[in-house]
């Protein structure tokens, strides 16, 4: 996907102002955040939390050796595993099975990495038609390829309305406004493609080392069509999916489902093995796994190792604040939210994606609720620590930061500064209680007021105090 | 008992009189308050912008100002938060100042926290008539889960009566140079806040760090709101309010 990162603060300005956003978002925000709150009750959340951290780093701390056991695993079974550097890699691969097996029409379940790898843009040039099945994809793909605003919830920055103008537009058939009748039109524009398609693409949520299975966790049944119709099914995901063993991935689908959209278990949970063997009614004849880096690799060992336990169940960006006030398409590529912003940088660079770490309040609200407790805001404190050492920041800000850090260390010196600091802030403020207009600060005083200073500072104050 | 005061350098320029009220409530506990006069800022600016050895040159001052008190206590959640949670990992390569920075962060707290849990404050000094309600500051509540002793400590005050908001949790938006670099974000997170602050019908909403303090109150203002009063819990429980 393109990146946009580097427009960041334009866009999220925009977006800050657009109240049919945020009255969108508020609705998505109802549905994850209570339905977790509720979901997350009858577990043990901090012991399902801790052990779900601690498969993952078991699972990242072994990469190689895991990675090695699903190959073999899933190679024994009848399936075939490809490795991918990046997205073009990606692109490249998909393409020659496509040809090689004569595909004209792929079908897609929902997949994060064919998002960072520009697939379907790669599949056509190829000369395969790429169809999303996934409803919230499909909406998106029939909306000029637009992007996704949410990593599980791609189309929540739409209303039903916009959906239904859609439809009606590009279906060509009476404008529907009941979801049921709405989806049903969805459903019937997809089954011609669902059975007609020569190739099914699907992400994974997991990779299970001991069985070589991929696990796949939705909620429409498109995905199981994906995977079982087709002659050939591609599976295309990040090398640090894999978990150790079939109990590893049933502790995870406990809290994953609840972290995500607030459900005890998905609608579906597949886990797919091997390829279809004689006495199977369906499956794929040619299973392929497309293991991908693009980027993950040189997070081992890291400062930001932390982060490839991620299990993308997006409740980081349900539950902060930014977000629900921006939505996705401002962080301008595949992962939005914290956990985009310490993703996005690492991925594409420190320098293509620089307000990233810096768009956020330091809350912890991601932190809190994330199911594999990976410190966000501190990988994002450490992504803010790299600009400065690589010189990326404004001059402004770094002489400003630099100059205010020495007074600090200079406490008379400071003493006199926050005097004259004092008396120049109640002079804006007129006399009164508040200052309207902040030159120094205007992106404060745009939105709000600033309060005006009592007038002396603590420590002209303490040091008048009457002595007792 | 020897209590170290730090003030924060929010409070020392904008509202003094929450570090008065602050002292107050600690003689009121039997403590005995001192007030480093050399002490300016924990340093979290620095640290939260990326500037790591900036802030642990301030830390180092922090810690030789207040090592030889039995507690620090500070009118804030934030600054507590970093002294308590994030002094040490800014010595992870030097195991002297490490320990020195370890121990000063084991006894750090927020106001309310430390009056509530460590001296167990029984009678509140002041009063307040009328309908409150509490604003959870995001480091006060998630780093150092201050939650009940704020709320433990108003319910000793027979005068007031505390409704929870909805969201009482969530961010009101200041985040430090977040308020500033991304403005026009802050401003609506802080909307949302005062939206549900007003919405609780409160008369006035207590909260224990300024920047949320300067957030809310500005922005109530802004809104046209001159009534909901914005008071920090160290003047409401000192009766000051």
């Amino acid at each position: 996907m393109q990146i946009r990162s580097m427009h960041f603060k334009a866009r999220a300005g925009a977006a800050a102002a657009d109240r049919a956003l945020q009255s969108k978002l508020a609705t998505a925000k109802g549905l994850f955040v209570d339905g977790r709150r509720r979901a997350v009750a009858d577990i043990d959340l901090e012991a399902t939390r801790e052990a779900s951290r601690a498969i993952r780093n078991r699972a990242v701390e072994n990469l190689d050796l895991w990675l090695e056991r699903f190959e073999q695993e899933a190679t024994r079974r009848g399936g075939q595993v490809l490795w991918a550097r990046d997205g073009a890699e990606i692109c490249r691969l998909v393409a020659d099975i496509a040809r090689r097996h004569g595909v004209k029409k792929a079908i897609k379940s929902k997949s994060m990495l064919s998002e960072e790898a520009g697939l379907n843009a790669a599949l056509e040039a190829a000369g395969v038609q790429p169809v999303e099945t996934d409803l919230g994809e499909y909406i998106l793909q029939i909306n000029d390829n637009e992007p996704p605003s949410h990593i599980i919830a791609p189309v929540i920055h739409k209303t039903k309305e916009e959906v239904a103008d859609l439809f009606a537009r590009v279906h060509g058939k009476p404008r529907k406004t009941e979801i049921g009748e709405m989806t049903r039109e969805a459903r019937e524009m997809l089954r011609t493609h669902f059975l007609s398609a020569d190739m099914g693409i699907s992400g994974g949520n997991f990779l299970v080392a001991e069985t070589g299975s991929v696990a796949l966790v939705t909620n429409e049944g498109n995905g199981r069509m994906v995977t079982t119709l087709p002659k050939v099914h591609v599976v295309i995901t990040g090398v640090e999916k894999v978990v150790p063993t079939l109990e590893d991935l049933a502790t995870l689908m406990r809290i994953l489902p609840r972290s995500a959209t607030g459900q005890s278990i998905s609608n579906y949970f597949s886990v797919l093995t091997g390829v279809k063997r004689p006495e199977d009614t369906d499956g794929p004849e040619h299973l392929y796994f497309i293991l991908v880096d693009n980027g993950r690799v040189d997070l081992l060992g890291g400062d930001f190792q932390d982060m490839l336990r991620c299990i993308r169940c997006a409740a980081c960006m349900n539950h902060c604040p930014v977000y629900q006030t921006i939505g996705g398409h401002a962080y301008g590529w595949v992962y939005p939210g914290p956990m985009g912003s310490v993703l996005t940088p690492l991925f594409v660079g420190i320098e293509n994606a620089l307000d990233l770490p810096h768009a956020a309040t330091m809350c912890n609200q991601c932190g809190v609720v994330c199911p594999v407790k990976i410190p966000l805001p501190e990988l994002m404190r450490k992504l803010r620590e790299q600009q400065v050492e690589r010189r990326l920041r404004p001059w402004g800000e770094r002489t400003a930061l630099g100059l205010w850090a020495w007074l600090a260390r200079h406490p008379s010196l400071y003493a006199l500064v926050a005097k004259l600091g004092v008396r120049y802030l109640n002079w804006l403020a007129e006399g009164g209680d508040r200052i309207r207009v902040m030159g120094v600060a205007p992106s404060w005083t745009d939105g709000r007021d600033f309060p005006a200073p009592e007038g002396r500072t603590f420590r002209e104050l303490y040091a008048k105090r009457p002595k007792t | 008992m020897k209590v170290g005061l730090f003030v924060t350098c929010l409070v020392d320029l904008m509202r003094p009189r929450i570090a008065f009220a602050a002292i107050r409530l600690l003689e009121a506990a039997g403590c005995e308050v001192v007030v480093p006069l050399s002490q300016t800022c924990c340093g979290q600016p620095a640290y939260n912008s990326g500037e790591r050895r900036a802030a642990r040159l301030l830390a180092e001052k922090v810690i030789e100002e207040f090592e030889t008190c039995e507690h620090v206590v500070a009118p804030s959640g934030s600054c507590a938060g970093m002294i308590r949670m994030h002094y040490p990992d800014l010595f992870v390569d030097d195991p002297a100042w490490r320990e020195r920075a370890a121990a000063l962060a084991a006894r750090t707290h927020e106001l309310s926290d430390f009056l509530a849990t460590v001296v167990k404050l029984d009678k509140v000094p002041g009063d307040f008539a009328g309908t409150v309600t509490y604003h959870d500051a995001c480091s006060g509540l998630r780093e150092l889960g201050v939650k009940a002793q704020p709320r433990a400590l108003l319910a000793k005050m027979p005068g007031v009566h505390l409704v929870e908001m909805d969201g009482a949790e969530e961010c009101c938006g200041f985040g430090g140079a977040f308020a500033v670099k991304f403005g026009d974000i802050s401003a609506r997170l802080a909307e949302k806040k005062c939206d549900n602050v007003r919405a609780s019908g409160a008369d006035a909403v207590v909260l224990g760090d300024l920047g949320c303090m300067l957030n809310i109150e500005g922005k109530l203002r802004r809104m046209g709101d001159e009534k909901t009063r914005v008071l920090h819990i160290a003047e409401i429980l000192s009766g000051e309010a």
